[in-house]
This record gives C-alpha cells, sequence and structure tokens, in this order.
C-alpha cells in the first residue's frame, strides 16, 4: 500500500524505518513534530538577545551552555501570528544543517508535549490546495486520531531563510 | 588525527621542506655557506630516511640522489653552484608531489629533474652518468669491487630502554657483507654499578662489502642521530683505478669520518625535540573553549561574591580570578607563533618572481620574532601572497629603469612586523615607482568605483585599490593585473578585524600597513547598553567617551554631527539603527570609535564598563548582521553582541557622504 511512498527519493524524516520517534510540541494550537534524533535538549524559556540586522525569523541569539546559538520562531517563517511566551513555553534546541554546516539552533515552542512513535503509513504529503501556510516549508502531515501533525521541512526552512538573508532582509 | 604515521610523516616533511628550502635560499647569498650546506644535507637525509620508513619508496630514491649530490659538496668535492641549489630547489617541488601523490607516474618527472641535477653537479662526469644515475635507485657506488670498511659502533646507554636491539643490527651488518665483529667491553663497569638496564658495550666491525657507505650508514638509519658511528675504510690490495669520478669513489685510504649525534643534530633535534611537544590544534582550540567558559564563570562568581558580601567567599574568588587570569594568559600564549615562520615562505616566492620577472629583487625581512596568534598567522598568509606580488610586478621597476632613476638595480622589498599594544602591525615596504595618483583615479572612475571630480582625501584614493575589480596593470601578467586578489586582501583583513593603511610617494616607494588584533579569541571592550540589550565595543578602536546631553541631542537632530575639538565628527544613535523602541536616556553617551584614520560617535545609553570578551562566532543564520563581529555570554549568564567598528564607520561615513551630497 505504500509502494508510491516507497519509490519515492532519500527522505529525512522516515530513513528506512517505517516509524520515527517524534517530539510533539504547540504553536499557536497546531501540533508540530520534530524527529526526536535532532533535539538535542529543552529548555526553559531564557532572556533571549535580540540581534539587529538579522533575518525576522531568527532574530534573537541564546546561551546554550556557553556557546551563542540563534534562536528561531518558525511561526513567522510559516506566516502564523507572533505570541508572547507563556509559562508553558519552551526552547527545542535542535541540530540543522546551514548551507552544510551542522548547526545548533533554539527553536520557540508554546507547549512541548510527549515522544511518541509517528507511522509512516500515517503519512501523507502536502496537499497542495487548502493550506494556509507555505507548502515547501512542510514535509508531511500525520494523522493521529481527529488531528493533523505538522511536521516542518527544516532543511527547507533554514536553506530558505538562509536565502532571503542573502537578499538582505534587515531593517 | 595526527595518531595517524602517515599524516605524522607529511607533517614533518613540511617542517624538513621548510627547513631544506631556507638553507637552499641562504646558500644562494652565500654558496660557501658551510652550516646551511650541512643544513640542506641533514634535511635531505632525514626526509629520505622517514620517507623510507614509512612507505613512500619513490620519494626516497629520488631523494637519495639529492642527498647523493649534496653529500658531495658537503665534503667539499663539488662546489656549490647556483645551477644546482636552483635543480635541488625544483627537486624539492617534485619531492612535495611524491608525497602528495605517490605512484610511478611520477617516474618521468624524476628522470628529468635528475638530469638536470646531474648537470648541475659538473657536466665532466655527464656521459657516463647522465641515464644510469636517474633510473638507478641505488647509489652509483664502487661497483668494482669490495672493500673493507672498519666500523666503531657506539649506541647510547639507554639505547635497550628505548626500543632498540643491538643484536638486530648487527645481525643486519651481516646481511650487508662479510662480518667480523668484536665486542669492545672498555666502558663495562665493575659488576656493583653495573645496571643491567644499560648498554654497556660498544663494537668494533670489519666489513668486507661491495655497497656503498651510505648504505652502511642505513642499517643505523633509526638510532644514528643518538649514537657515535665511524666509518673507516681500511686500505685495499685493489683500489679500482679510475672508478667513475662522480665523488662516490673511494676516498683516500685515511679519511676518517665522525657521523657523532653531536656534529649532525648541533640545531635541531637534541635538546630542543625533547623539550617540544606537538599538539594538533583543534586540541588548542578546546582548551581554549574551556578556558573562555572559565571565565565567565568565574566573573559570575566574582559578582555573586560581591553581592553576598561574605568576605571569605570574597578571597576565595578573588584568588579564582587571578588563576583564571594567568590561565588565560598562559593559553593565550601557547597560540602565539612567530612571525618568522610566515615570512620565510616568502623567500622561495620571491626568488621565483625575480626570475620570473627579470627584476633582481631583495627580500628583507625584520621582527621575525614578533608573535601572532596561530589562526591569525594562517589567515594572514593569502593576503601577504597579493600584497608581496603586488610590490613586485606593479612597484618595483626592471633593472634598467631602476638604473635610469638613480637607483640601485636591486629592488627591496621589506616585509617587517612590530607589536604595537594589542595589535601587531605587519608591513610590506617596496623602494619601486610608488602609486601613480591620476592612474588610480582614473582607473576608479572608468570602473565607476568613484565619482569624475569627487573630492577625495590622499588615503581614500589609494583605499580604491582594495576595492573589487580594480586593477592599474597595462598588461595582466602572471602575477597580478587581473583586478582580483586586492580585494581579497581588504575582506581578510577585515574579517581579522585588523586594517590598512597604504603610504607612497611617487617614484620613491609605497608601503602597506597591516595591523591586527593579536590575538582572535578574546578581547579587551566596553560594555555599553543601548536600549535593553548590550553591547561590547572592542576597546582597541575607542578613542573616548562624551556625553551628549539631551539639549544636544535635540539640536543635532537631522545632522548628527558633534563637534570634538574644531573637526565635525559623524555619529550614529544606534537605538534607532538597532530599533530599540524605547525612549532616549537623558544622559546619552557618545564613545568616539576609530579606524585608522575615520572617526565616528556611537550614542548609547549607558556605558556599564570595561569588559574582558570571550568571542563566540554567530551562525550563518546572522549572516546579515553583519554590524556585529561575534556575540559574547557575560558574567550573568546574558549575551551581548560585539559591535563590528569597520562596518559601523563604513555606515557613519556613507551617511556622512549622504549628508555633503545633500548640503
Amino acid at each position: 500500500m505504500t509502494s508510491v511512498l516507497e519509490t519515492s527519493r532519500p527522505d529525512p524524516i522516515w530513513p528506512e524505518a517505517q516509524q520515527i520517534e517524534a517530539l510533539l510540541f504547540e504553536l499557536n494550537r497546531e501540533t508540530f513534530a520534530l524527529n526526536a534524533k535532532v533535539v538535542q535538549e529543552i529548555l526553559d524559556v531564557m532572556p533571549e538577545t535580540r540581534v539587529p540586522g538579522s533575518p525576522s525569523f531568527v532574530n534573537s541569539v541564546i546561551n546554550f551552555r556557553g556557546k551563542v546559538i540563534p534562536l528561531a520562531d518558525i511561526r513567522i517563517a510559516f506566516g502564523m501570528e507572533p505570541r508572547e511566551s507563556s509559562i508553558d513555553s519552551r526552547f527545542i534546541v535542535i541540530e540543522v544543517d546551514v548551507s552544510g554546516e551542522a548547526t545548533l539552533v533554539g527553536v520557540k515552542a508554546d507547549k512541548v508535549h510527549e515522544v511518541t512513535a509517528l507511522s509512516r503509513t500515517d503519512s501523507e504529503p502536502t496537499p497542495s490546495v487548502g493550506m494556509r501556510w507555505r507548502q515547501d516549508y512542510i514535509h508531511c502531515l500525520v494523522k493521529r486520531g481527529s488531528e493533523f501533525i505538522i511536521i516542518p521541512n527544516l532543511q527547507a526552512i533554514f536553506a530558505h531563510e538562509e536565502r532571503l538573508s542573502g537578499n538582505g532582509i534587515s531593517d | 588525527m595526527m595518531n595517524d604515521p602517515i599524516q605524522v610523516f607529511r607533517t614533518e616533511a613540511s617542517e624538513l621542506f621548510e627547513q631544506i628550502e631556507s638553507g637552499l635560499l641562504d646558500l644562494l647569498h652565500d654558496l660557501s655557506d658551510r652550516d646551511q650546506i650541512d643544513a640542506v644535507f641533514r634535511g635531505l637525509h632525514t626526509l629520505k630516511g622517514s620517507g623510507a620508513m614509512f612507505g613512500f619508496e619513490g620519494l626516497a630514491s629520488f631523494t637519495h640522489h639529492c642527498e647523493t649530490a649534496f653529500d658531495q659538496v658537503r665534503k667539499g668535492e663539488v662546489p656549490a653552484t647556483e645551477a644546482l641549489v636552483s635543480a635541488i630547489l625544483n627537486a624539492q617541488d617534485h619531492m612535495k608531489a611524491l608525497i602528495e601523490s605517490p605512484g610511478p607516474h611520477h617516474d618521468a618527472q624524476s628522470e628529468r629533474l635528475l638530469l638536470t641535477l646531474n648537470a648541475a653537479l659538473g657536466g665532466s662526469s655527464s656521459a657516463s652518468a647522465d641515464g644510469q644515475i636517474a633510473i638507478e635507485g641505488k647509489a652509483p657506488s664502487t661497483k668494482t669491487g669490495s672493500t673493507t670498511w672498519r666500523l666503531k659502533i657506539r649506541l647510547p646507554k639507554n639505547a635497550m630502554a628505548n626500543g632498540t636491539n643491538p643484536l638486530g643490527l648487527l645481525n643486519e651488518l651481516r646481511g650487508v657483507g662479510e662480518c667480523e665483529i668484536t665486542a669492545d667491553r672498555t666502558s663495562f663497569p665493575d659488576f656493583l654499578n653495573l645496571s643491567p638496564l644499560d648498554l654497556h658495550l660498544a663494537w668494533d666491525v670489519t666489513l668486507t662489502t661491495e655497497r656503498s657507505r651510505s648504505e652502511i650508514e642505513d642499517v643505523f638509519m633509526f638510532v644514528i642521530d643518538d649514537m657515535q658511528l665511524e666509518i673507516q675504510e681500511l686500505p685495499m690490495r685493489s683500489v679500482p683505478a679510475g672508478a667513475v669520478g662522480d665523488g662516490s669513489a673511494p676516498r683516500p685510504p685515511q679519511s676518517v669520518e665522525t657521523v657523532a649525534a653531536g656534529k649532525l643534530t648541533d640545531t635541531k633535534s637534541g635538546s630542543k625535540a625533547g623539550d617540544n611537544v606537538k599538539v594538533p590544534a583543534e586540541r588548542l582550540d578546546e582548551l581554549m573553549d574551556r578556558v573562555g567558559e572559565l571565565v565567565i564563570a568565574q566573573s559570575r562568581l566574582s559578582q555573586l561574591a560581591a553581592s553576598i558580601g561574605n568576605g571569605q567567599l570574597r578571597d576565595v574568588s578573588e584568588d579564582v580570578d587571578r588563576l583564571s587570569g594567568e590561565l588565560r594568559d598562559t593559553m593565550m600564549v601557547l597560540r602565539m607563533v612567530p612571525v618568522g615562520s610566515l615570512f620565510s615562505r616568502f623567500r622561495r616566492l620571491v626568488h621565483d618572481l625575480s626570475r620570473e620577472t627579470g627584476k633582481t629583487i631583495e627580500l628583507q625581512t625584520d621582527g621575525e620574532s614578533t608573535e601572532v596568534d596561530k589562526t591569525v598567522i594562517e589567515r594572514l598568509a593569502d593576503p601577504l601572497v597579493h600584497l608581496v606580488r603586488n610590490a613586485i610586478d606593479h612597484g618595483l621597476e626592471g633593472p634598467e629603469e631602476r638604473l635610469r632613476n638613480g637607483k640601485s638595480s636591486t629592488g627591496i622589498v621589506s616585509l617587517s612586523a612590530t607589536q604595537a599594544g594589542g595589535e601587531v602591525v605587519i608591513s610590506i615596504k617596496d623602494d619601486g615607482r610608488g602609486i601613480n595618483r591620476e592612474r588610480v583615479r582614473a582607473k576608479g572612475e572608468a570602473a565607476g568605483l568613484v565619482q569624475p571630480g569627487a573630492v577625495m582625501s590622499d588615503q581614500e584614493l589609494l583605499q580604491l585599490i582594495f576595492k573589487p575589480g580594480f586593477s592599474t596593470a597595462e598588461k595582466i601578467t602572471n602575477l597580478s593585473g587581473r583586478g582580483v586578489g586586492m580585494d581579497v586582501v581588504r575582506r581578510t583583513i577585515d574579517e581579522l578585524r585588523g586594517t590598512i593603511d597604504i603610504r607612497s610617494e611617487f617614484g620613491v616607494g609605497s608601503e602597506v600597513n597591516l595591523r591586527i588584533p593579536l590575538t582572535l579569541a578574546i578581547i579587551d571592550g566596553l560594555l555599553v547598553r543601548v536600549g535593553d540589550s548590550r553591547y561590547v565595543i572592542p576597546l582597541s578602536a575607542v578613542e573616548e567617551c562624551l556625553e551628549l546631553s539631551l539639549e544636544e541631542d535635540i539640536r543635532s537632530r537631522g545632522r548628527s554631527f558633534i563637534s570634538l575639538r574644531d573637526s565635525l565628527v559623524p555619529f550614529l544613535r544606534l537605538r534607532d539603527l538597532f530599533a530599540t523602541g524605547t525612549e532616549p536616556e537623558l544622559h546619552q553617551k557618545c564613545v568616539i570609535v576609530s579606524t585608522g584614520n575615520e572617526r565616528v560617535g556611537l550614542v548609547v545609553d549607558q556605558i556599564i564598563g570595561d569588559h574582558q570578551t570571550v568571542i563566540k562566532s554567530m551562525s550563518k543564520l546572522h549572516s546579515t548582521a553583519d554590524m556585529f563581529s561575534g556575540a559574547t555570554i557575560l558574567g550573568d549568564g546574558g549575551v551581548a553582541l560585539i559591535m563590528d567598528v569597520n562596518q559601523l564607520v563604513l555606515r557613519g561615513q556613507s551617511k556622512e557622504a549622504l549628508m555633503r551630497a545633500a548640503v
């Protein structure tokens, strides 16, 4: 039943496995998931330092164990409403590839849920119509009960934002 | 990484190449310099030995010929000539290739180089030796018959502790030829003083073999630096008459040669090798990171101690403060490398360029012992190559033109380094024709870099040569003139947080000064607050701090200049620039920073004080935030961005230009 998916190109989210462990988190009442493998740590909200002149989507840095790492709000990339942090807010530190360099990046989350197994058979490619957000930033949707979980395409988000910033998104 | 033996060899080889090359280049100045001849020979010898040991057979056999050639020079059998030195220089490049990609594909080149080498050794023997030397792997030795040698072998006392097996050496010697071995027990101690771990024996060996002296020496290849080995040729019944005449013919019977450690290694290993430890650079970087974190943790501790007000705690905190400061200083020194290692590369470059351009050039260097952070040295190599090439290609005139202008026919390029405070100044000077400002201006206008008729200071005009796409050379040569290069210099120096200034007098010469901070890892900074955020301004760039009263602020709205001792300095309101969205403080401060001759004022809300700053680089996601060169972590765990003064000054300048245009 999954022959179509299986013949597609190598997939960063579903490598060989049909199942991944994923960390679920919430942004503006939508549930997102990140492959647990890329997650380094979940931090309580800490003071962030704004970087004037940086792309709005990563416009601040934080101190992560003596390293200065960028803090990204993927809400902005998706064009969602920004939100103040609340008592449930967390920063998820992940490792992503930014133009060939493994980079630690903090990602803002309104709330972090559990780690759960997501199955490939439940996944659906992003519908080409009817999406409120940029389609190429979404890797796929996974159905879980009555709701859909969004798996963002980190590669695309960070590569794209970098390209944008290369053209000079600054103030 | 360093555990890979091949890698170890490559590192060693590159050091040897440096030694050989500098020896050869010195020889070009004084062909009779014994010390340099010995140094080159030693380098080649070690290279051959370790090459063979690590399986670089091609390299070993090729180097062997060069070594043989130099051995002859060393013994005074063949004079050192310029042709010979050049041949070895070329051969050395080939050796590098042999290490890079070992394999038979180099054979043709090896052969060609050896022919040149042979010719340089003196044509007399060329007829017989031409092809022979080139192809043969072994030394063209006394094939005519066997020789009897007398060997005195004395190994160091601790030889066995180091894993040397004397018996193995003797057995190997038996393999070379017919041996008669007697033990020399003269230094054998009495029983009470006998240490079973030491070696007390020496040996006398009478060896009859067809092989050459160097092959006998090869038996002791691994230990030769520490041992005493005397090889003496015994009078023979049948001395082959009229031997090949290439120098390896039997020497006069009485010649005794001592290959003792003391003599061979006077400058190299010996005492120094034991004191030095090679450490991969990344381990140093790791250590540096830890020290950086320690410095941060320490500043938290001292803040805490101050707020708690416990005397004992404060004492401890002060102790830790002192210690971590010392540790940091020691750490910085560890990373320092003398500039000499960088300068020495240029001797070869100048030698080659001199041949290529037909100009006679002398390279003078000064201040080689000035020390700079290793990373800085590495990054400086490329810009310096461009600058030196540029000085030679554009700056220096040909010999005739120089004579016509009343200069000596030899052009002088000098490289010097001096330390000035927290900076090192590297200067590249030539006594050539100097920069023709009209031409620079014309070119700049043609390339669209300057508005025709624009008023420019001399420095601004000269700096044009560092703009991308700028070149005044009328024809593109192999060396320069393509308009790339000089802007690379500018970029690299900017990245190193350095500055460039140029001085040039038409007809007399030019000088380029690079001012580079000594280290990239830690700087002294001025901590300031703008809005809710804190920022660090590199202290080296700060000239002074002024108060900007509210009235003055209001009065200066719209023009953004303050008068500072009769000159107008443009200033930037960082609160606006950083879009903080906060109200200005009642007593704003203006920090005057400068790069070289350009000044700009930075208006901040508060000056917090000095701050030792451990620089953390920012990720590529923040590459557009070009007003900042990095970030640092403060005592309370917060992050402060480090301002890039060059960029801010540029912004200030462009603002100034706008204002001028508007007036």
